[in-house]
């Protein structure tokens, strides 16, 4: 009863946030708006009880990502493009496409929903553990491999961002 | 009155998300909001694997998305800094400005 109250609360936050962001005249109202959506998002990921993703998602998405979103809208001057035209010429062909994509979708959901239907969900673990812990287990075990090559993606991603902004190397 | 969330209640949600964020990919020519809806569409599929990583009892799918929001955060970074470099030269944030190596 309670879940389904804040599920949709959420879910409201999160689509109404996601569609003002694009579509929004001025960088930064889109800005703060995609704020609006991540904490929805982050609302979700506490309801389906991924403590740690929620707490990763407010710490680096709203107060990582969103920052350095703000920083480059301040540093590049964003005055003449709002005054200009916000969509290409191809909006009513992306329009159709996104349309179409969707009712797709809601019709193979209907149509099929006796092949659609998942399974019941699992039982929770009878032994109370939590969920950072559980995470901190798998990760440093089953995916050390892919944490590592991870971690050569953000040195590589760090080379590339101050390659590319720096005047002259 | 009120039914019981599901999992499909989520995944309907993500799927309404990740179409929000196409539809800005494809239909903005702001280069910097063109990005913002690129991180639509990346928790839109966060929202996919912590939903079945709770349908499942299994953490991998919380694993995942922890992969996913790495590799967010090396696109924004690598794709902000494509965009100063872009606004230094051609003093222009609007992508269908850039046409440089189009017939």
């Amino acid at each position: 009863m309670i879940d389904t109250l804040f599920f949709y609360s959420f879910a409201l936050l999160t689509l109404l946030g996601a569609i003002l962001t694009v579509t929004r005249r001025s960088a930064v109202h889109s800005a703060m708006w995609l704020i609006v959506s991540l904490a929805g998002v982050a609302g979700l990921y506490l309801l389906q009880k991924a403590e740690f993703l929620f707490a990763v998602q407010i710490v680096l998405y709203v107060g990582g990502i969103m920052l350095l979103f703000l920083f480059v809208i301040m540093l590049v001057n964003l005055d003449e493009a709002a005054l200009q035209r916000q969509f290409n010429k191809q909006w009513w062909i992306a329009l159709v496409c996104v349309v179409a994509t969707g009712g797709l979708v809601l019709y193979f959901v209907r149509s099929g929903a006796g092949a659609f239907r998942l399974a019941p969900p699992a039982q929770a673990s009878p032994v109370i553990e939590g969920n950072t812990e559980r995470l901190a287990d798998v990760l440093f075990s089953q995916y050390l491999l892919p944490f590592e090559v991870a971690s050569i993606l953000l040195l590589v991603a760090i080379v590339g961002s101050v390659v590319m902004a720096k005047k002259r190397i | 009155m009120f039914h019981p969330i599901t999992t499909t209640h989520y995944l309907m949600l993500s799927a309404a998300l990740l179409l929000i964020g196409t539809a800005g990919v494809l239909a903005r020519r702001n280069i910097v909001i063109i990005l913002m809806s690129i991180e639509l569409i990346l928790n839109a599929v966060n929202i996919n694997l912590v939903a079945f990583s709770n349908h499942l009892q299994n953490m991998s799918g919380q694993i995942f998305a922890i992969f996913v929001i790495t590799v967010a955060v090396a696109e924004a970074a690598v794709g902000l800094g494509i965009l100063i470099a872009l606004f230094r030269n051609k003093e222009t944030v609007l992508a269908d400005e850039v046409d440089l190596l189009k017939w």
